[in-house]
């Protein structure tokens, strides 16, 4: 599973940054049937989150409607060197992390 | 959707089907991308590389490319070393003349030839996300150069017969791609801008689709569309349809891994 | 609209005509502005919901109801005492009402949640906005779904 990340590299403490985050999955709604009418179960993420040095900054919760590869931009405030870490987690036992650096002056 | 599927075919019939004088193909000074058609909404998708879902596949690609498979335990950067330096220009150029089959292949077969050939190891199935991968990863280092297709003198006689097969009426609705993105181009149906067949950004992503799709699959909706039975996946029609395409998009850059809607 | 829902009336009624009424309630149900409204209230409990201080960018007409993106971004200094604490999105005719819930606070600095949601048909999508003060504030829109040609399902 491939995720694409934008944070940025460095920012001046007190920076108001946007996080961009795009995450492989195909969002199975749950609410379609295969050509001969089987029930195509859900297979979704159902969340979301961001922690800034270990303290979350940013959660989400995920319904049917979001679109496959799901995409959250929010913003956060650039306090002090160090990582983020995005984790995503949802049905069939679906989770991925995902960290970036920051260095904050 | 059914209901709305038949009035899409309704419009597409009556709108089409009237004879129209041919006009042959779209003026050179008239090309336009795919993407110039698209509300700015799904360009902004596509220009910005952390928005954009098709990088997803160029990822996975990039992943697969250092991967050591098959018998003779090589990974394609075992020979191609860097794609960011070795495949510059490469989706450029294809579909290309193959020196051993003695016809045009294009870069899912070329990739596939390179699998079994060299890395002794099975092909991967159309539309599979690893060839989907692969060919993004591949395409995306031609981002920008101008398209190439067709140069060379030995693909003619292929770029002609992909335009014979481009100008013939197909399928129970009884027409020709020509029909529509020569002559009505700058029409819509239903909801979509017509567009004028310029393949500029393959494999894309789809918003339609909701993931990567070759020109194949493309092709293959169209086909359908004007309910014609589409080719095989590795029928020679196909190729030589997108030789043709390419041809015909000579000279405006790659947008790999294009968004369309 | 009025088109489609009345081609699919008629279709009922030659399906069960036909005693395929099955067909029919196999489908699965729809979220209806009244779903909406039981979502919205899971979220707000009773509380009043004062339309204002939310702003909801969305495209009027979208070209493929699978991907539309859209931006909420709310009035508010984001200040430890005053700040945004979570963002909710709501639609009235996809098979669920809700499509996603943001939680801020503070440290965001920027009160603006950006993403890409699915609209199964043309509607109106409504944006609440929880503040730290226990207050709720929203913003609607109607949106366009038009019809993709030439898709790969062939009926």
């Amino acid at each position: 599973m491939a995720a694409l990340i934008n944070v940025p590299a460095t920012a001046k403490r007190g920076d108001v940054i946007e996080i961009k985050t795009l995450m492989s999955h195909i969002m199975e709604t749950g609410f379609r049937h295969t050509v001969t009418g089987a029930a195509i179960p859900r297979d979704i993420i159902t969340d979301f989150s961001c922690r800034y040095n270990g303290v979350e900054v940013f959660r989400a919760e995920l319904f049917p409607a979001f679109s496959a590869n799901p995409f959250i931009t929010f913003f956060t405030v650039a306090t002090e060197s160090g990582v983020f870490e995005f984790r995503w987690s949802g049905d069939n036992g679906f989770y991925e992390a995902v960290t970036a650096n920051i260095v904050v002056t | 959707m059914s209901v709305s599927r038949f009035i899409a075919a309704a419009i597409l019939a009556t709108a089409l089907i009237l004879p129209h004088a041919d006009a042959g193909e779209v003026a050179f000074s008239e090309r336009r991308s795919g993407s110039t058609f698209m509300a700015p909404e799904t360009q902004a998708m596509q220009s910005n590389d952390t928005a954009n879902p098709g990088m997803l596949g160029v990822l996975d690609g990039a992943t697969l490319w250092g991967k050591t498979i098959g018998a003779a335990e090589k990974s394609c950067a075992s020979c191609h070393n860097d794609a960011s330096t070795s495949m510059s220009g490469v989706a450029a150029r294809y579909p290309a003349f193959d020196d051993t089959l003695k016809r045009p292949v294009d870069l899912e077969q070329r990739v596939n030839l390179c699998r079994v050939d060299h890395q002794r190891a099975p092909p991967l199935a159309y539309e599979s996300r690893e060839l989907l991968a692969l060919t993004a990863l591949i395409g995306r280092q031609s981002r920008g150069l101008p398209i190439a297709g067709g140069t060379d003198p030995r693909l003619t006689p292929f770029v002609d017969k992909g335009r014979a097969t481009f100008m013939r009426r197909q399928g129970q609705l009884n027409l020709a791609c020509t029909n529509c993105h020569d002559d009505n181009w700058y029409k819509r149906l239903a909801g979509s801008a017509i567009t004028q067949a310029h393949p500029t950004g393959y494999p894309l992503y789809r918003l339609e689709w909701q993931g990567l799709g070759s020109l194949q699959r493309r092709l293959r909706n169209c086909m359908v569309g004007m309910r014609a039975q589409p080719y095989d996946a590795d029928a020679p029609e196909m190729v030589e349809l997108e030789l043709y395409l390419m041809s015909r998009a000579r000279g405006m850059p790659i947008e790999t891994p294009a968004v369309r809607p | 609209m009025s088109h489609r829902q009345s081609s699919r009336r008629q279709f009922i009624g030659h399906a069960s005509a036909l005693g395929v009424v099955a067909l029919i309630s196999a489908r699965p149900a729809r979220a209806t502005p009244a779903a909406m409204k039981t979502a919205i209230n899971d979220v707000v409990k009773g509380a009043p919901v004062r339309a204002g201080r939310v702003k909801l960018d969305i495209p009027p007409l979208v070209e493929n109801g699978n991907t539309v993106p859209l931006t909420v971004s709310v009035d508010s200094p984001m200040t430890a005492e005053q700040h945004v604490v979570s963002i909710h999105i709501f639609n009235e005719k996809n098979p669920q009402p809700n499509v996603g819930n943001f939680y801020l606070g503070p440290r965001a600095g920027r009160a603006q949640v950006a993403t890409r949601m699915r609209l199964a048909d043309t509607q109106t999508i409504t944006a609440i906005a929880k503040l730290s003060d226990g207050s709720f504030w929203s913003a609607t829109t109607d949106v366009i779904v038009t019809l993709a040609a030439c898709t790969e399902e062939a009926y």
